[in-house]
């Protein structure tokens, strides 16, 4: 959610910095001053200067995204301080594994319910290759 | 994987990097030997070695290493795709496990289909059948949607209980983020 960073409020990371929220801050538009809990978690897990070199990094259509994926890992980190958002990759990599075991069989048992001179049923089946190695380029060492 | 603690020949790639002595007990050099620049580097980037050392403080030593890796894994996707990080990949993963479920679904349904299409049609009210006398297909024990929605379908939104994580800016249905583990989690 997008604020307008021109209210006599001063942005949530102001107030939490305790400085002066000028017209032009930064933070301004995506840290709205009543949502608290969304800069502290930033804060905390990347820091308010890193945050700010990365949104300076990004065409400004696209900081609102980039903030809320900052907000939604640092959010993941803090509750879980070993894996962060890591483990809910874990988590669906592990549930795409098992609904593919799922479908083959399911498949299977169609096949064999259709061997005996049915017309062809096209099955559906997804690659695994494409979302088992997500991001292929990513070192994984977990 | 963590190395042998720093030695005085080698500085660790964080101390390296920050341009400062690496002492023994340095809370880095188990997890960023010198060989990886790239890993302090982006990890550094992202996440400032200060933050790095307070999050390192408050795990147990056997979970560093785990911690330190999906750091570097998080910092390396944000270094690649500064708008969405490794959140990209959980926002994809989602897509996937949505796609594969309709596929299942649709498998289930057709299985219903056909497993109904082989049960021989009840007799006539009039004459009664020993019982054993109707043979009906099993079918298999797979997850049925309970629904017959035709050949190729519409699937109903599935909600998928065990992923703990919310996207607030996607229209999938999620479940709120709920504890993870902190404190020492131990999801993989």
């Amino acid at each position: 959610m997008m604020a307008s960073g021109y209210s006599n409020s001063p942005c949530a990371a102001c107030k939490f910095l305790r400085r002066k929220c000028n017209q032009d801050c930064i933070f301004a538009p995506y840290f709205p001053p009543e949502e608290p809990h969304k800069f502290v978690n930033v804060h905390k897990i990347f820091g308010a200067s890193n945050v700010s070199k990365i949104l300076n990094e990004v065409l400004p259509h696209q900081r609102e995204d980039t903030v809320n994926s900052l907000a939604y890992e640092a959010e993941a980190r803090i509750k879980n301080p070993v894996y962060g958002c890591v483990g809910a990759i874990s988590v669906l990599q592990g549930q795409l594994f098992r609904l593919q075991k799922e479908l083959d069989a399911t498949n299977a048992d169609l096949i064999r319910f259709t061997h005996e001179g049915s017309s062809s049923l096209g099955l559906g089946h997804v690659h695994s290759d494409d979302f088992f190695n997500y991001p292929s380029n990513l070192s994984n060492d977990m | 994987m963590a190395s042998s603690s720093s030695s005085y020949n080698s500085p660790c790639a964080a101390c390296k990097f920050l341009r400062r002595k690496c002492m023994p007990g340095c809370i880095f050099a188990p997890y960023f030997p010198p060989e990886e620049p790239q890993k302090f580097a982006n990890v550094h980037k992202i996440f400032g070695a200060s933050n790095v050392t307070k999050l390192l403080n408050e795990l147990l030593p056997h979970q560093r290493e785990d911690a330190v890796n999906s750091l570097a894994y998080e910092a390396e996707a944000r270094v690649r795709d500064p708008v969405y990080g490794c959140v990209g990949a959980i926002s994809f993963l989602q897509r996937q496990v949505q796609r594969l479920q309709k596929e299942l679904d649709a498998a289930n349904t057709d299985l219903l289909r056909y497993s109904l299409a082989d049960i021989s049609p009840p007799p006539p009210a009039s004459l009664s059948v020993p019982q054993g006398m109707i043979s009906v297909q099993p079918i298999p024990q797979r997850q049925f949607s309970g629904r017959n929605e035709g050949f190729y379908r519409q699937s109903p939104t599935t909600t998928y209980s065990s992923f703990p994580y919310s996207l607030p800016w996607t229209d999938t249905s999620s479940v709120d983020m709920s504890e993870g583990g902190g404190g020492g989690g131990n999801h993989m």
